[in-house]
């Protein structure tokens, strides 16, 4: 009982710090967070064991040889077939769990991306101050002033060939058809983490400029410490809260963004499929003549119920890290 | 405040003309240009094509067109639709992409806000749960499948005569792409509000209203809602300016001539003056609805004292 209440205590004033238990803890008691956690752990787990399996020719990687045999035989989803196969007679259920792969790949380098430049320019910008400050400010305002289609494109238009030749030369070979894939990927994940580093870098430099300003770092100043230390030391930790709330909320939206890119013609190029392509995929096979439903509906779902769970804990993890946000609630 | 707005409005021309010249050299700097192509152009009619539009060098374009654009308004033809001018392409696009933002934009306020307001008062509630789960679907599912699907159910045969799928001209034409492109800031706009509509019935000035008799609806629609208002309002600024200047994914599906198209198109085709002509559309739209929620801020909550914002 009284350890209960202390735990609370020390939660309640020191709101991003505290023992890891109780951060543990916290998390197992917010029921959604548990729930959406939980079913993404489900997910990424499947579509990651799945791989060997899905990158094989057996399920049709590749382009698809049983087009014949499957596709006219039983295209619908069955039992067996479990999501039916698409025009080229590749499983679906393969595709999916592939494309869930590559999606949170993209979504998960997209963040780190976006952590590592997000962060590094709002430290910088808020500890520093001054002309240095307005100088990355305005750059940000700049680039946020510009449509984000226009970034992402042309960011992926100058990386693709560098990246292909370099991927080409550590080989040792001209570049060919599986460098170009591999360099594709690794523009991807350049591309919309470069766009999504903005927010991070306002939310990080408005939170620095906040704490700059607490007595505790003057006094930390006071006594002699040198600057990266208080960065480091004292500065850093409490950055943290913001810093994963808003990381985990840049993975469901790089998602999307690629799916985006993936409907226009210029995400990751196939046959490595994504849950954005599959679903525009799905979208073309879709005539009033034959529905093939299901080459819609399961990436469709598996997006959304991915997504879902990525905003759920998201937003359950801001409530954790925002003791004022958690006061009114209750 | 006049002297805010004076100087926020003298500063509009210098943003404009520092996003010109970034946009143009992000632009110049990706490889390839629109003359560039995968066919073999004679190198002659290559070169003739580059001095007709001036691109050149980069000197040449970034002096020929400002100058042309700030003394008659021309931001000079397109590189790939040979025929029209820029100035040509936005006049005929632009109206249709308002028309339909303006639409989208009005319907996802009225709703969002309606059903954020009542989703946090009756808290918990079936309201609050659907509302909720909607709105996260809208977040979550990419708007070209939404937009298709609306286009499908409007094709079905007991929907005829309602909707003429793929047209744009009257004024049933607006509804479907409307709802399309309202539910993305609908979904955003439901959360925003609910969030701060929570914060808002805790506070205290709340209880002494009630106290002193107002009735339910008074307080939350008159007084809490101008509160709760502010968080949706910041979110208005730029989210106007994205859906007034189209839509790719909407224009595409159902088929409209609007401005959203060219944002694309021009970037994968590399079409310099279309580019830089649709980008200062777009920054010029940002930068005046953020001057205007500037604006309502003060209006709305007194309080708000911008001149310390944003510096």
């Amino acid at each position: 009982m009284s350890e209960a209440a202390v735990g609370y205590e020390r939660d309640s004033t020191i709101p991003l710090g505290g023992p890891p238990e109780t951060m543990a803890a916290r998390i197992l008691r917010s029921g959604r967070m548990t729930l959406g956690g939980g079913l993404l752990l489900l997910i990424v787990l499947a579509c990651l064991l799945s791989m060997p399996w899905t990158l094989s020719e057996s399920s049709g990687f590749g382009y698809g040889k049983q087009y014949e045999t499957k596709v006219r035989a039983e295209p619908e989803p069955t039992a067996v077939g479990l999501f039916g196969y698409d025009v080229l007679g590749r499983s679906l259920v393969a595709r999916c769990l592939l494309g869930g792969t590559i999606s949170l790949a993209v979504g998960v380098a997209a963040a780190l991306i976006a952590v590592v430049l997000g962060v590094t320019v709002g430290l910088i910008a808020g500890y520093a101050g001054g002309w240095i400050d307005s100088t990355l400010m305005r750059i940000v305002d700049i680039l946020y002033g510009l449509p984000y289609i226009l970034l992402v494109i042309l960011f992926k238009i100058a990386l693709e060939d560098p990246i292909t030749s370099l991927i080409a030369m550590m080989q040792g070979s001209s570049p060919s058809f599986s460098a170009g894939q591999a360099a594709n990927l690794i523009v991807m994940f350049l591309a919309i983490g470069l766009v999504s580093w903005l927010t991070m870098a306002r939310v990080v430099r408005g939170q620095v400029l906040s704490i700059r300003s607490m007595p505790y770092i003057e006094a930390c100043r006071s006594m002699g410490l040198p600057t990266t230390r208080i960065f480091i030391q004292h500065v850093l930790p409490n950055l943290v809260g913001p810093i994963t709330v808003y990381a985990t909320l840049t993975v469901p939206s790089a998602i999307l963004q690629e799916s985006f890119l993936s409907f226009l013609g210029v995400g990751v190029r196939p046959p490595l499929p994504t849950w954005g392509s599959l679903a525009s995929e799905g979208i073309t096979a879709l005539s009033p003549v034959k529905v093939y439903w299901w080459m819609l509906l399961f990436p469709c779902l598996l997006l959304m119920f991915t997504l879902l769970c990525l905003n759920f804990v998201g937003d359950g993890l801001r409530d954790l890290f925002d003791p004022k946000r958690e006061a009114s609630k209750v | 405040m006049p002297r805010i707005l004076l100087y926020r409005l003298l500063q509009l021309p210098l943003i404009l003309a520092v996003i010109y010249v970034t946009t143009f050299i992000l632009v110049w700097v990706a490889p390839g240009d629109p003359f560039s192509g995968e066919r073999a152009v004679d190198p002659v009619v290559e070169q003739t094509l580059r001095e007709k539009y001036r691109a050149g060098s980069a000197v040449q374009f970034l002096t020929y067109y400002p100058y042309s654009i700030l003394t008659r308004g021309d931001f000079g033809p397109s590189m790939l639709y040979k025929e029209w001018s820029v100035n040509d392409i936005v006049k005929s696009s632009l109206p249709v992409s308002i028309a339909l933002g303006v639409f989208a934009l009005a319907i996802a306020v009225l709703i969002g806000v309606g059903v954020g307001t009542l989703a946090a008062v009756y808290r918990d509630g079936v309201l609050d749960w659907s509302s909720l789960s909607i709105s996260l679907i809208g977040i979550s599912l990419p708007s070209f499948v939404t937009a298709a699907l609306l286009l499908l159910l409007s094709s079905a045969p007991s929907m005829q005569g309602f909707f003429a799928v793929g047209s744009w001209g009257r004024p049933m034409d607006v509804v479907l792409p409307g709802l399309a492109l309202s539910l993305a800031p609908m979904a955003y706009i439901v959360r925003l509000t609910r969030a701060s509509m929570l914060d808002v019935l805790g506070s205290d000035f709340v209880r002494t209203a009630r106290a002193k008799g107002l009735s339910k609806s008074v307080v939350v629609w008159k007084h809490c809602l101008k509160n709760a208002f502010v968080p949706v309002l910041s979110y208005l600024g730029p989210a106007a300016a994205v859906t007034l200047t189209g839509s790719f994914v909407v224009e595409k599906v159902f088929n409209i001539p609007g401005l959203g198209q060219h944002f694309v198109n021009s970037v994968l085709n590399r079409d310099q003056t279309l580019i830089l002509g649709v980008v200062m559309v777009y920054s010029l739209f940002l930068l005046v609805f953020n001057l205007l929620v500037d604006v309502a801020y003060v209006l709305v909550d007194p309080r708000i004292d911008i001149s310390a914002k944003g510096t």
